[in-house]
C-alpha cells in the first residue's frame, strides 16, 4: 500500500514538474528527488501550498559533503600479502582550498513531510561549484527550517542567500573551520587547555596524532548486487 | 530620574550553569521590565561531533553514541539507528525482537515522561512530585539493567534484532544493616520471578502511581497558574516550526508515527493518542501523563505476547550478527563470521535511508548515506529538541521572566541530543 502511494506521488511529481526534478531509485522504499539549486524555492513553494503535495512540514535539512565518496582505506585484493597494520595514520587528509568545487561535492538534503497526505519525500539539491557553496534559504517557507540551516552553515560552510540570521549554532564561540566537511582532521586543529602561569584558557595546535583502528573497506556482496535483489522481490 | 527614563530594554543572561537550564543551554534574554521581548539560545555546548564520530566507526560501533545522545530515552535512539541500517540491509526482524523492541520503547518512554514531569514540576515550584517520579524511575532502570547489564547506555537494540532474549530472573536487593529482613522481603516480593513477571508487577501498579501524580499537579491551583496559557502555539504554527510530538499533539494535531506509520507491531497494539486542545504547556503537561497510562497499556499487551511465543530474537543471518559462542567453538564458519564482524564489521549495500520513530520526545529521525563501506558515510540526527528549542523565542515573546523557565520545562529539552 505505502508502495502505491509513493508511486502516486511521484507520478504527480513527474506530470507537475517534468524535466525539473530527476528521481534517485531507491531500494529502501523511500522518495528522493534531485533538483537544481535554481529552481528549489519554486519547487518547495509549490510542494507545501498545493493540495496534490501538502508537505506542509520540513522534517529535516542537512549538508553533505561528498569528496571521498565511494573510497576505501584498504584494497582488500593485495592485502592478504601486505596486510593493514593496525593503528596506522589516517590517509593525509586531502585540503581542498580550490577557487572551485566540484558539482557534486557539497549537496543540502531535506526531508519532507505531509501531514494531511501522511507521505514523506526527500530532496536533494547540489550546491553546484561556487566556493562557498551557496543555495537559497527556504526560511520563508518553512519556518522551521532556520536552526537546521544554520547548523549546516556551521559545520560545512553551505551559505544560504536569504537566511536571516546566519551565525554558528554548534560550534564554540570564535570557532575557525567548518568540522564536518571530509577534509577537516577528525582530532581537529586547535585543543584548549588552562594556562596556569598566564591565567587564562589558551588554544594550541592539537598534540594528539590521527590512528584508525578499523580500516574502511568496500566490498563488493553479490547479495546486494541489483538484478538478484529484484529478482527477489519478485 | 532621568538616566532611568532613558533605560527601555536591557539583556539578561540565563545560564548555562542554571538549575532550570536542563543542562547546559545559554539564553540571552531581551527584557522591557519583566516582559520578555525576544530570547536567543545559545547552544552547542554539549556538542560531541556524533555524527563525524559515527562516520569512522563500524556500524555497530555507534550504537552506544546513541544511548549517549537524549541520555533520558535511550533505547529509543538506539532503535531509530538499528531500523536506519535494517532498511539499508534489508533485514526482516524475528517477531518475538519487534515485540521486545515495542515493549522497550514504551518503558523508555515512561522513564523519559517520569524525569520530564518531576523536572518540569521541580522548576515550577513543585517539589514533591520529583520524589515520587524517581520512585517509578528506579524500578523501570531495574529493566533495563536486567536486560543489558547497564542501567543506562544499554546499547541492547542491535541490527536484526536485540542483543539477547529476556532474562528469566530479576536482580534482587541484598542483605544489609541498613534495611530490615523485613523492609527486605518487601523490597524483593516483586522480583521473585522472571523480568517479565517484574514488569508485569509494574504496570498493575503504575495507573495508581499516574493517579498520585495527578492529585498532586492537575486541579493544583499553583500549578494551573503556572502553565495554562503559557507558550501557546496555534496548531499551524506548530506544523510550520517543525514541532512533533508531545508538542504537536498538544497542539491539537492527531499525528503520532505509532499510528500514522507504524513500524515494528505498533499496528497490533491497542492503545490511543491524546490530543491537546489550546496548546498551552498544561496541555501538553495532560498529554504527556495521559501518554504514561497509554504506554502502560502497550506494556502490558507486550507482555502478555511474550509470555506465550516464545522464538528468535535476532534475525538468524551470520552477516551482520554474530553467531552464538558455542557454535564459534566448534564451527569453522561461525568462527569466521565472528572474526570478521568483530574485526572489520559489515559492509552496508550503497544507498540512503531516513528511518523515524516517535520518540518520546517527538520524530527522532536517524538519516545513514551509505557508499557500499563498513563505516556510514554520513550519519544525521534529526533530534526532536532541536526543533523545539529553535522557536524558544517565539514562545516566550511577551511572557514574563519566571515563565520562561515553564516553556523550558514544556519544551521536554535534552541536550544529549539538541547539541549531538
Amino acid at each position: 500500500m505505502m508502495i502505491n502511494r509513493l508511486e502516486t506521488l511521484a507520478a504527480r511529481i513527474d506530470e507537475r514538474f517534468g524535466e525539473q526534478m530527476s528521481r534517485v531509485a531507491s531500494t529502501c522504499r523511500e522518495l528522493t528527488y534531485e533538483l537544481d539549486k535554481d529552481d528549489l524555492l519554486e519547487i518547495a513553494t509549490a510542494l507545501r501550498n498545493e493540495a496534490d503535495f501538502g508537505f506542509e512540514m520540513l522534517v529535516d535539512v542537512c549538508g553533505v559533503d561528498y569528496l571521498g565518496y565511494g573510497c576505501d582505506e584498504w584494497t582488500t585484493d593485495s592485502a592478504s600479502g601486505t596486510g593493514f597494520s593496525r593503528g596506522v595514520e589516517l590517509k593525509a587528509v586531502i585540503l581542498d582550498e580550490s577557487d572551485e568545487f566540484d558539482a557534486r561535492r557539497f549537496a543540502v538534503v531535506y526531508h519532507l513531510l505531509s501531514i494531511q497526505n501522511n507521505i514523506r519525500l526527500r530532496l536533494r539539491v547540489f550546491t553546484g561549484t561556487s566556493n562557498p557553496p551557496i543555495v537559497n534559504s527556504v526560511v520563508d517557507i518553512w519556518n522551521g527550517a532556520n536552526w537546521f540551516e544554520r547548523e549546516a552553515f556551521d559545520l560545512y560552510g553551505i551559505l544560504f542567500k536569504g537566511h536571516p540570521d546566519l551565525r554558528r549554532i554548534l560550534t564554540d564561540y570564535g570557532f575557525i573551520g567548518h568540522p564536518f566537511r571530509k577534509d577537516f582532521p577528525m582530532i581537529g586543529n586547535v585543543e584548549v587547555s588552562y594556562d596556569s602561569e598566564e591565567g587564562r584558557v589558551v588554544y594550541k595546535p592539537v598534540s594528539i596524532e590521527p590512528r584508525t583502528l578499523v580500516p574502511r573497506v568496500i566490498r563488493d556482496d553479490n547479495r546486494y548486487s541489483a538484478d538478484l535483489k529484484d529478482a527477489g522481490d519478485g | 530620574m532621568l538616566a532611568m527614563a532613558e533605560i527601555q530594554n536591557y539583556t539578561m543572561n540565563f545560564g548555562p550553569q542554571h538549575p532550570a537550564a536542563h543542562g547546559v543551554l545559554r539564553l540571552v534574554l531581551e527584557i522591557d521590565g519583566e516582559t520578555i521581548q525576544k530570547a536567543d539560545p545559545h547552544i552547542g555546548l554539549l556538542h560531541r561531533a556524533t555524527e563525524k564520530l559515527a562516520e569512522t566507526k563500524p556500524y555497530n560501533q555507534s550504537i552506544g553514541y546513541m544511548d549517549r545522545l537524549d541520555y533520558v530515552s535511550m533505547m529509543c535512539n538506539e532503535h531509530a539507528y538499528v531500523m536506519a541500517i535494517e532498511n539499508l540491509l534489508g533485514v526482516e526482524v524475528p517477531l518475538r525482537a519487534q515485540y521486545i523492541r515495542v515493549m522497550f520503547d514504551e518503558i523508555t518512554r515512561v522513564l523519559n515522561h517520569l524525569m520530564w514531569l518531576g523536572a518540569h514540576g521541580l522548576d515550577i515550584g513543585a517539589m514533591t512530585i520529583f520524589l515520587y517520579c524517581f520512585r517509578e524511575r528506579e524500578d523501570l532502570m531495574d529493566c533495563y539493567e536486567a536486560v543489558s547489564g547497564t542501567r543506562m547506555h544499554a546499547t541492547y537494540y542491535r541490527p536484526g534484532g536485540v542483543h539477547r532474549d529476556l532474562p528469566d530472573t530479576m536482580p534482587k536487593y541484598q542483605e544489609s544493616k541498613f534495611r530490615s529482613k523485613k523492609e527486605l522481603k518487601r523490597m524483593n516480593s516483586a522480583r521473585e520471578g522472571s523480568l517479565l513477571d517484574f514488569i508485569e508487577d509494574f504496570t498493575n501498579r503504575f495507573p495508581g502511581c499516574i493517579d498520585d501524580y495527578e492529585t498532586l499537579l492537575t486541579d493544583n491551583r499553583i500549578w494551573k497558574q503556572r502553565t495554562v496559557n503559557i507558550g501557546v502555539v496555534s496548531p499551524e504554527r506548530a506544523m510550520q516550526l517543525g514541532f512533533t510530538g508531545p508538542m504537536l499533539r498538544g497542539s491539537g494535531v492527531a499525528w503520532d508515527l505509532r499510528k500514522k506509520q507504524p513500524y515494528e507491531t505498533y499496528d497490533q497494539m491497542d492503545f490511543d493518542i491524546p490530543i491537546g486542545v489550546n496548546g498551552d504547556c498544561y496541555d501538553r503537561y495532560l498529554v504527556r501523563v495521559e501518554e504514561m497510562r497509554q504506554s502502560n497499556r502497550i506494556i502490558r499487551q507486550c507482555v502478555d505476547w511474550l509470555r506465550i511465543n516464545p522464538g528468535p530474537v535476532s534475525a538468524d543471518d551470520n552477516k551482520f550478527s554474530p553467531p552464538k559462542r558455542i557454535e564459534m567453538k566448534d564451527d569453522m564458519e561461525s568462527l569466521i563470521h565472528h572474526f570478521k564482524l568483530f574485526t572489520e564489521g559489515y559492509c552496508v549495500p550503497e544507498g540512503e535511508s531516513y528511518a523515524a520513530i516517535e520518540h518520546p520526545k517527538g520524530e527522532f529521525g536517524v538519516y545513514i548515506i551509505s557508499d557500499g563501506a563498513n563505516k556510514p558515510y554520513r550519519v544525521k540526527i534529526r533530534a526532536a529538541g532541536f526543533a523545539h528549542l529553535s522557536a524558544m523565542s517565539e514562545m516566550v515573546e511577551g511572557h514574563m521572566l519566571a515563565d520562561v523557565v515553564a516553556i523550558i520545562g514544556t519544551q521536554d529539552i535534552v541536550f544529549g541530543e539538541i547539541d549531538r
